[in-house]
């Protein structure tokens, strides 16, 4: 077993994990942030994406005692005073979800873009960049008008 | 996934230090695919030591017309970064194409190349530069670093430290990918240097290699003409449900092409 300490949506959390723990387990199972979701978990679908020091990652493809002293950001971290992220409430907004299981994955791969691209980024870059989120439903069309409107929500 | 004993290393000689301790042990860089092939049970180490600790293992440098980039640099730095974006673009360009962008957040060239996938994209463009591999112990050139189907020239407790990649004149990267894993069918890099053009070719064969018949066909000069006429031996080609032998053996002479027409271009 392992002692591990990170910063989880901006509070202090520690625990003691098996060495195999994945980042997701541990977010799941242990500290009970189950927006984070295991789509695949042979890392192609992207639900289970959340942000280590600031980058997308797959949590399902990282130990968590990988992420030990990292500072961790869910789909659970984004909300703030009762009031969703630009990015959550443009996929509201455009109903950019069907069964929804993808959403959380895709909202935090979307801000990751917008950090990358900025807040005007094309349908064609979208697209790209979507490329490890898959969306079972195949409702990519809202998908992707969704994160062109976050992405301008986001710049303000 | 067996469970293991884990060790964060601080330093390379940490590290080496307890892979030499370790039964049966396996560095991890990003894990990008390392903790997958565990999670299916191919791979069941008794001791995984982590290299994301040692900060002097990435990071990107460049000497006159050597670019150096550390073993742990993921993906993702070598697509964003500025000098490697100017001195050698075709290999920025190929490392945002790895994957997508959660896996290049955490995936590394030294992870990419000491895996020697056959389908992996690095690898060409290591033996397509005539790129050096640094480690622990020594240096080695990338021809002979690449042995076989996911076999390299690394000793167990050896570890890659960097790679030196030389400034060529122009290269540039051309894949044919797997829609749904972004790996290579066919991948092949080109490049002009002083000493004449050099090919790297991955995803074809049991591992990448220079691809000798078609630069001898060039003739030193980037004219994608000159490839028509090679005759390629099928019987090299991987076969797999995505493409067959005597499919790949095309895909490398039109990849070929279109790397020496985005070279000319």
């Amino acid at each position: 077993m392992l002692s591990i300490n990170m910063t989880v949506n901006g509070q202090a959390v520690s625990g003691e994990v098996e060495e195999r723990t994945l980042l997701v387990q541990f977010l799941r199972e242990q500290l009970r942030l189950t927006g984070t979701h295991i789509g695949c978990d042979t890392s192609q679908c992207g639900a289970c994406v959340v942000q280590v020091d600031g980058n997308s990652v797959k949590s399902c493809t990282m130990l968590a005692a990988q992420a030990d002293g990292c500072e961790v950001t869910t789909i659970e971290g984004l909300a703030s005073n009762g009031e969703l992220h630009p990015m959550q409430q443009a996929f509201k907004d455009n109903h950019g979800l069907q069964c929804g299981f993808c959403t959380p994955g895709m909202v935090m791969s979307a801000i990751d873009i917008v950090k990358r691209n900025g807040s005007v980024v094309d349908e064609a870059t979208v697209r790209k960049e979507l490329e490890g989120n898959i969306c079972r439903c195949t409702g990519y069309h809202n998908i992707v008008k969704a994160v062109q409107a976050g992405a301008k929500g986001m710049g303000g | 996934m067996y469970n293991f004993s884990y060790q964060k290393a601080a330093s390379v000689d940490e590290a080496v230090a307890a892979m030499q301790a370790a039964e049966d042990g396996k560095f991890v860089a990003g894990g990008q695919t390392m903790l997958p092939t565990m999670k299916h049970r191919l791979a069941s180490p008794s001791d995984v030591i982590d290299l994301g600790g040692i900060a002097d293992l990435a990071g990107i440098a460049v000497d006159g017309d050597t670019v150096t980039i550390g073993a742990m640099t993921t993906h993702a730095a070598v697509a964003a970064s500025a000098e490697v974006g100017e001195t050698i673009p075709a290999l920025a360009a190929l490392a945002g194409n790895i994957g997508d962008p959660a896996v290049r957040n955490r995936g590394t060239l030294g992870g990419s190349i000491a895996n020697n996938d056959p389908a992996a994209d690095y690898p060409a463009a290591l033996i397509g530069l005539g790129a050096t591999v640094k480690t622990n112990r020594r240096e080695i050139a990338a021809e002979d670093f690449f042995t076989g189907m996911f076999e390299t020239a690394l000793a167990e407790d050896e570890l890659i430290t960097a790679v030196s990649f030389p400034k060529p004149e122009v290269a540039a990267y051309m894949k044919f990918d797997n829609p749904a894993s972004r790996y290579a069918i066919v991948g092949v890099f080109v490049a002009k240097t002083g000493a004449g053009i050099r090919i790297g070719v991955t995803g074809a064969t049991t591992c990448a290699h220079r691809g000798k018949r078609l630069e001898q066909a060039l003739g030193g000069e980037l004219n994608a003409a000159a490839i028509d006429g090679v005759d390629l031996p099928v019987d090299k080609m991987n076969a797999d449900m995505h493409a067959s032998a005597e499919y790949r053996a095309h895909l490398v002479k039109v990849m070929t092409k279109r790397a020496i027409e985005a070279c000319a271009a």
